[in-house]
């Protein structure tokens, strides 16, 4: 009787690892079954422009992947294309076109009618997912070269899909973590409620990403921005994981922001000894140090740069190979392939709950180490 | 790049940076300070609880050392007591036979005097009574030779004859 707890901890970890596939997967499923089923279908809605909706199921799953990895305009559950049902809500649309515009998104209806704001016309283009002034038919012209519309965009400042997932997860971190801290008083000193599990972390990005990168002398002017970065990035990489199809990390505006905080601060804040080692680097013969300086200079901006990237990349590839993956049940449409597919899905659901916190963690800890190299002390004389 | 490019929204920028920037301020205020500063004086009442333990423990440790110590002392003093009462036992049990010894010589030196003298009082009355027998002796004699020669002869020698007995 050698039979050590492994089993039974890798049956947990599995069903655990089970909990957010399984709600997870029912609604892409009930969006593309249904696409499936009238797959062979003449859509009888026709779509004005040159780009009609595809019709088969390689090109309708590729197309739900590219909406789905966008942003939009309205909250779509998921939609019936028999009825041409969306099961969802609309949002607001507010556009700055020589003078404010608001109106709900319901007025596109999912993109296929023109709005009229005011004596204005605009329309969703199918592509990207944005609006565009129109004529009163909706005519949008593109660029024979690069294929994107030549219509004037408008300023949108539009309560969009990914605006409302950014609302709320900052509402709930709000919560969660003004609650942690009320609780410290109540119960004297020990956390209690749901804050209590994250009470951990924040003492993790303390102890491990922020006082050993940024140092004991410093770290607490950075802490807020850190902490709110971390709990920020994760709730969205989790929000994305989960069955609305938001998808707000794997938006290059939304990376970009935060990268650009992140440049800011770490230039904002940074002593005479940073700058020191970009424009003049100590310890090295003078010839090098002007070849130096402006490789450091671009290192400046790559630094955000890669951020920006790495946060963007994994997270829009990992909803779309994880999308592809489900796709790719109803492209085999036979018990072997579509098992195979979900049984690679669901192992794929669990590397991307991994890369959520990983891509969390990245972050977090290479702001850390951008502020520590900001206010390093002058002290590498010895070292070198 | 050119379809990255495209991908920016500056609505989108605009409203997640104002968000993002409110939700630090936010947090700041009513989260990350409370709870940062609550787990602070947490962690320094553990610590200062753990040293004052520690103090406690030290304490503990110097109260039963000091009991040791004076529990030793205590135990020292209690021989040397001891020693001291069994040396002046001792000390008087000697002297006491030394006392008793001296007075007691002393005793029989008196003792031997007073018989010395008691002897030689008996002595000189011996000799007071031997010198007046003598002489009344004598004067028997005296008187007897004074009336008969022969008799005074016989008398002188069995008087000598006595003298010669005793």
């Amino acid at each position: 009787m050698v039979i050590s707890n492994k089993p039974l901890r890798f049956i947990i970890a599995t069903l655990v690892a089970c909990l957010p596939l399984i709600s997870f997967a029912n609604p892409e499923q009930d969006t593309v079954k249904v696409q499936t089923e009238v797959a062979h279908q003449a859509t009888e809605e026709g779509h004005e422009g040159a780009h009609a909706e595809p019709t088969d199921v390689k090109s309708k799953i590729k197309a739900f992947i590219g909406h789905h990895v966008l942003d939009s305009h309205d909250f779509t559950f998921f939609s019936d294309e028999v009825e041409g049902k969306h099961y969802g809500f609309s949002l607001p649309v507010i556009i700055w076109d020589n003078g404010l515009h608001v109106f709900s998104s319901a007025k596109f209806e999912h993109g296929e009618a023109v709005a009229e704001s005011n004596g204005n016309y605009y329309k969703i283009n199918h592509h990207d997912g944005k609006i565009y002034k129109t004529d009163a038919s909706g005519t949008i012209t593109e660029d024979e070269k690069t294929g994107f519309p030549t219509n004037v965009r408008p300023i949108d400042f539009s309560i969009t899909k990914t605006v409302l997932s950014i609302m709320i997860a900052s509402l709930l971190m709000f919560l969660i973590f003004a609650g942690l801290a009320k609780s410290y008083a109540k119960n004297k000193g020990i956390a209690s409620g749901v804050g209590r599990i994250f009470e951990p972390v924040v003492l993790y990005i303390r102890d491990e990403i922020a006082i050993p990168n940024i140092g004991e002398k410093h770290y607490k002017k950075y802490m807020s921005y850190l902490l709110t970065i971390f709990f920020f990035v994760l709730f969205l990489n989790i929000f994305g994981l989960m069955p609305f199809g938001i998808n707000v990390t794997g938006n290059l505006t939304i990376t970009f922001s935060l990268a650009i905080l992140t440049f800011l601060i770490t230039n904002l804040t940074a002593n005479k000894n940073y700058w020191g080692h970009i424009f003049w680097m100590p310890g090295v013969p003078k010839a090098m140090r002007i070849v130096l300086a402006p490789i450091e200079l671009l290192g400046i901006f790559i630094k955000p740069f890669s951020l920006m990237i790495r946060l963007y990349a994994n997270i829009f590839a990992g909803h779309i190979v994880l999308m592809s993956i489900i796709g790719l049940m109803f492209i085999f449409k036979s018990w072997l392939g579509s098992t195979l597919s979900f049984g690679l899905s669901f192992v794929l659901s669990i590397l991307e709950i991994l890369v959520a916190f990983l891509q969390a963690y990245i972050f977090t800890m290479l702001s850390a180490l951008y502020f520590g190299s900001a206010v390093e002390e002058h002290h590498h004389e010895e070292a070198h | 790049m050119d379809k990255l490019i495209n991908q920016f929204e500056l609505g989108l920028f605009v409203w997640q940076v104002l968000i993002f920037v409110g939700l630090i301020f936010l947090l700041k205020k009513f989260a990350w300070k409370p709870i940062l500063d609550a787990v602070n004086d947490r962690e320094e009442g553990i610590k200062n609880a753990l040293l004052s333990a520690e103090n406690a423990r030290k304490e503990m440790q110097n109260l039963q050392a000091d009991n040791q110590r004076i529990l030793q002392e205590a135990r020292l003093e209690r021989d040397n007591m001891l020693k001291d009462a069994r040396e002046m036992k001792e000390k008087m049990v000697a002297d006491a036979k030394n006392e008793a010894q001296v007075q007691g010589l002393k005793m029989i030196e008196q003792a031997k005097a007073a018989i010395e003298g008691e002897k030689n009082a008996a002595m000189a009355e011996l000799k007071l009574q031997v010198s007046t027998l003598s002489l009344s002796i004598a004067e028997k004699l005296l008187k007897d030779e004074l009336s008969n020669k022969e008799a005074q002869t016989k008398l002188v020698e069995k008087m000598l004859g006595d003298v010669k007995l005793n």
